[in-house]
């Protein structure tokens, strides 16, 4: 079995190392790219969301380079992510490609079908195997959500323009040739301490822009235009909550053992969102009232077009904003997004937050309107 | 005086209406609803609501603008799940938090939730906090829930038998005039508050009707034999319409003698991107029967279902003459 599974940011980093640990034999797809969405669009049905459409061009491109089964995971909803694994099937049959979708589901009760699939995956059922390469996966997600905060942090000070982006993409290329947690875990290791040899400017405060949004755009830079390290080109320090081990460990692993997760956003979404209307749009009404109440210059929410919960979401923001006076905007992205029209729109929004901070510093008191 | 309850005629009105104008009155509020959608209620809802929220949504937006003013208390329920184990959609799970958010100078709002998903006995709990805004006596209101629960029973059967929510029941006005010479059976499976509210489909009941069309949706069949085909699928549909639909599609592939179906949805519904494309997958791997998607929004004209409809009945008239048997695929 040559498994594959489908790109989101850095997901295929944790996802390799485990894959690796269980000595299963697995084919990465071509990083995301326009092919990929070319093809993607052209399979998928017209409204659905945009990953729904990559995931299929990542699933066309590895399956010619030699992958017969899909690793998923699944849901419940009501996002419609969770209906993706059956989506993948019924279109990849229709094409006449003959893959296996494998879909990992949180159980409701049915314990066996989960067991039956890691079964199927790993071809055994060594326990002792398989909680090692959780655990060590757990601990690869945690590095590599470090190490992507800190070129957050480096980005926006680095003194020659353009060392962290060289340094990080390498190591991003990098990984594909390790084979293993350890060595994967070693690698990262590296990769820090060269960003950590970067020239800083150390007095520097940045302006601080939050991202908020919908899971898959906001965390893979290719959908959103890359616009992490264009904020950070532009010396603005951004910070984005929701990451990869956050969810393997929140969304996956707490859920299944029923513990609870860092829950601070739900307290603070309370008076805008009372519940979970499920995909993050809690997290994001959540996060963007803690960015407000932490002082940071703007919240930029990402979400793909048509994502039912954050056009919820997209709704109660300017509530928040009024309340916190705090700059939001929301960037909505599909397969017909423009790159000029999209860094217009950043661009605006950088100049309003450092014109709004001239102004602060100027007079005080003194506050741009951003409606 | 009683207490006047405004309920926007949008969204899970049209599904629920017996129920909760049954149960307000019989608490003794006074029972406001909007009017029918006309292009102002329309283009109000199109201004306030998010650009990228589908139309009934933004309708329902409109509608809260047209009563929120006439009324002391606003009805806007939390509809997370109707049924065990399924939601509805994520906006419904938000709606009062996107109206709050966005419409000015609102009235008190019950936005209590409504969440069987768990199970369904629990119910009793949101119908009483609910009730509870009218008056203080959970007795009476238990009673009056046992009352619109009859009368939501009745209102489900007469759907079953094909009557329309806009038909008159007494006035026998679901009688028509056919035009053409024999009556076809057509499936129309969207969403109720698309399929009933004859302003956001552009009369698509009444054209169908003109031309002779029998029209069945998924509100006519039974649900243990919606269940019985759902329970087929690879995994079960999460979405209490979802299930329906590809329940219902899959019955009507099986065993009736439907000549075509139009699957009528809103531009930008999520679960209908994903629950269309699968009934279309399964109609044309399965039979020859015609399939089009019927698509609105606030910029959707008349004209254009017009040729549409038009042309997709003719097409299905041929078939049957067995003039020129074109295919429904194009």
């Amino acid at each position: 079995m040559k498994l594959t599974f489908p790109h989101m940011g850095n997901t295929y980093i944790p996802v390799k190392a485990m894959l690796d640990d269980l000595g299963v034999n697995c084919i990465i797809p071509p990083f995301n790219n326009k092919k990929a969405l070319e093809i993607g669009t052209k399979l998928a049905p017209e409204l659905a969301c945009l990953p729904l459409k990559i995931n299929l061009g990542n699933f066309i491109q590895a399956y010619e380079m030699g992958a017969d089964s899909i690793l998923m995971t699944g849901g419940c909803g009501p996002c419609r992510f969770g209906y993706y694994c059956e989506m993948h099937r019924e279109i990849l049959s229709d094409m006449g490609v003959d893959m296996k979708v494998i879909t990992l589901d949180i159980p409701g009760n049915d314990y066996n079908k989960l067991l039956n699939n890691v079964r199927e995956i790993t071809g055994g059922l060594n326990i002792y195997k398989i909680l090692k390469a959780v655990k060590n996966t757990v601990e690869v997600s945690k590095k590599v959500d470090e190490l992507e905060r800190l070129t957050f942090k480096i980005r926006p000070r680095e003194i020659h323009k353009g060392a962290t982006d060289k340094i990080y993409r390498s190591f991003l290329y990098s990984i594909l040739k390790i084979k293993g947690s350890r060595n994967i875990k070693k690698h990262i290791d590296k990769a820090r301490n060269k960003l950590l040899e970067i020239q800083t400017d150390k007095e520097m405060k940045p302006i601080r822009v939050g991202i908020v949004g919908e899971i898959y755009t906001t965390n893979d830079p290719y959908s959103n235009l890359y616009i992490e390290s264009r904020l950070g080109n532009e010396g603005i320090e951004v910070t984005r909550p929701v990451t990869v081990s956050g969810w393997i460990i929140d969304h996956m692993i707490k859920k299944a053992l029923h513990l609870k997760g860092d829950e601070r956003y739900k307290e603070a979404a309370k008076p805008y969102l009372g519940t979970m209307i499920g995909g993050h749009s809690q997290e994001t009404i959540g996060n963007t009232v803690l960015f407000a109440k932490d002082g940071y210059d703007g919240v930029v929410q990402i979400f793909p077009l048509g994502c039912m919960p954050e056009i919820v979401s997209e709704s109660i923001l300017p509530s928040i904003e009024r309340d916190f006076k705090i700059p939001v905007m929301s960037l909505i992205i599909d397969e017909m997004t423009g790159e000029a029209g999209y860094m217009t729109r950043v661009e605006a929004f950088i100049d309003l937050l450092k014109r709004r901070r001239e102004i602060d510093a100027f007079e005080g008191k003194g506050m741009l309107s951003w409606n | 005086m009683s207490i006047k309850v405004g309920i926007p005629k949008s969204l899970f009105y049209y599904q629920m209406y017996p129920l909760w104008n049954t149960f307000f009155e019989e608490l003794g509020a006074e029972v406001i609803t909007s009017p029918n959608t006309t292009k102002k209620i329309l283009d109000e809802g199109v201004r306030v609501c998010v650009d990228e929220a589908c139309v009934p949504v933004k309708l329902f937006h409109g509608h809260v603008l047209s009563i929120k003013d006439k009324v002391d208390i606003l009805f806007i329920p939390r509809l997370t799940s109707i049924s065990k184990g399924e939601y509805v959609c994520p906006k419904f799970g938000g709606l009062p938090d996107m109206v709050k958010s966005t419409v000015k100078g609102l009235p008190e709002i019950i936005d209590v939730e409504i969440n069987w998903r768990k199970a369904d006995s629990n119910d009793i709990e949101s119908i009483i906090t609910i009730g509870s805004f009218i008056v203080k006596d959970e007795k009476a209101i238990k009673n009056a829930y046992k009352k619109a629960v009859d009368k939501f029973n009745d209102y489900n059967e007469d759907i079953k038998k094909g009557f329309m929510p806009e038909d008159d029941k007494n006035r026998k006005s679901n009688l028509f005039v056919v035009k053409d010479s024999g009556i076809i059976n057509i499936a129309v499976i969207g969403h109720p508050y698309n399929l009933y509210d004859s302003y956001i489909n552009m009369n698509l009941f009444k054209k169908l009707r003109a031309n002779g069309v029998n029209i069945i949706t998924q509100e006519m069949i039974g649900e243990d034999v919606i269940n019985l085909h759902a329970r087929k699928l690879n995994k079960r549909v999460f979405w209490n319409f979802g299930r329906k639909a590809l329940g219902s599609v899959m019955h009507m592939i099986e065993g009736s003698d439907i000549k075509g179906m139009i699957f009528l949805m809103s531009f930008g519904c999520g679960i209908d991107s994903f629950i269309g494309d699968l009934a279309e997958r399964m109609i044309r791997r399965h039979t020859d029967i015609p399939f089009i998607y019927v698509t609105i929004d606030e910029h959707s004209g008349q004209a254009g279902l017009d040729t549409r409809l038009e042309a997709f009945i003719d097409m299905i008239r041929w078939r049957d003459k067995n003039e020129v048997d074109i295919s429904a695929y194009g």
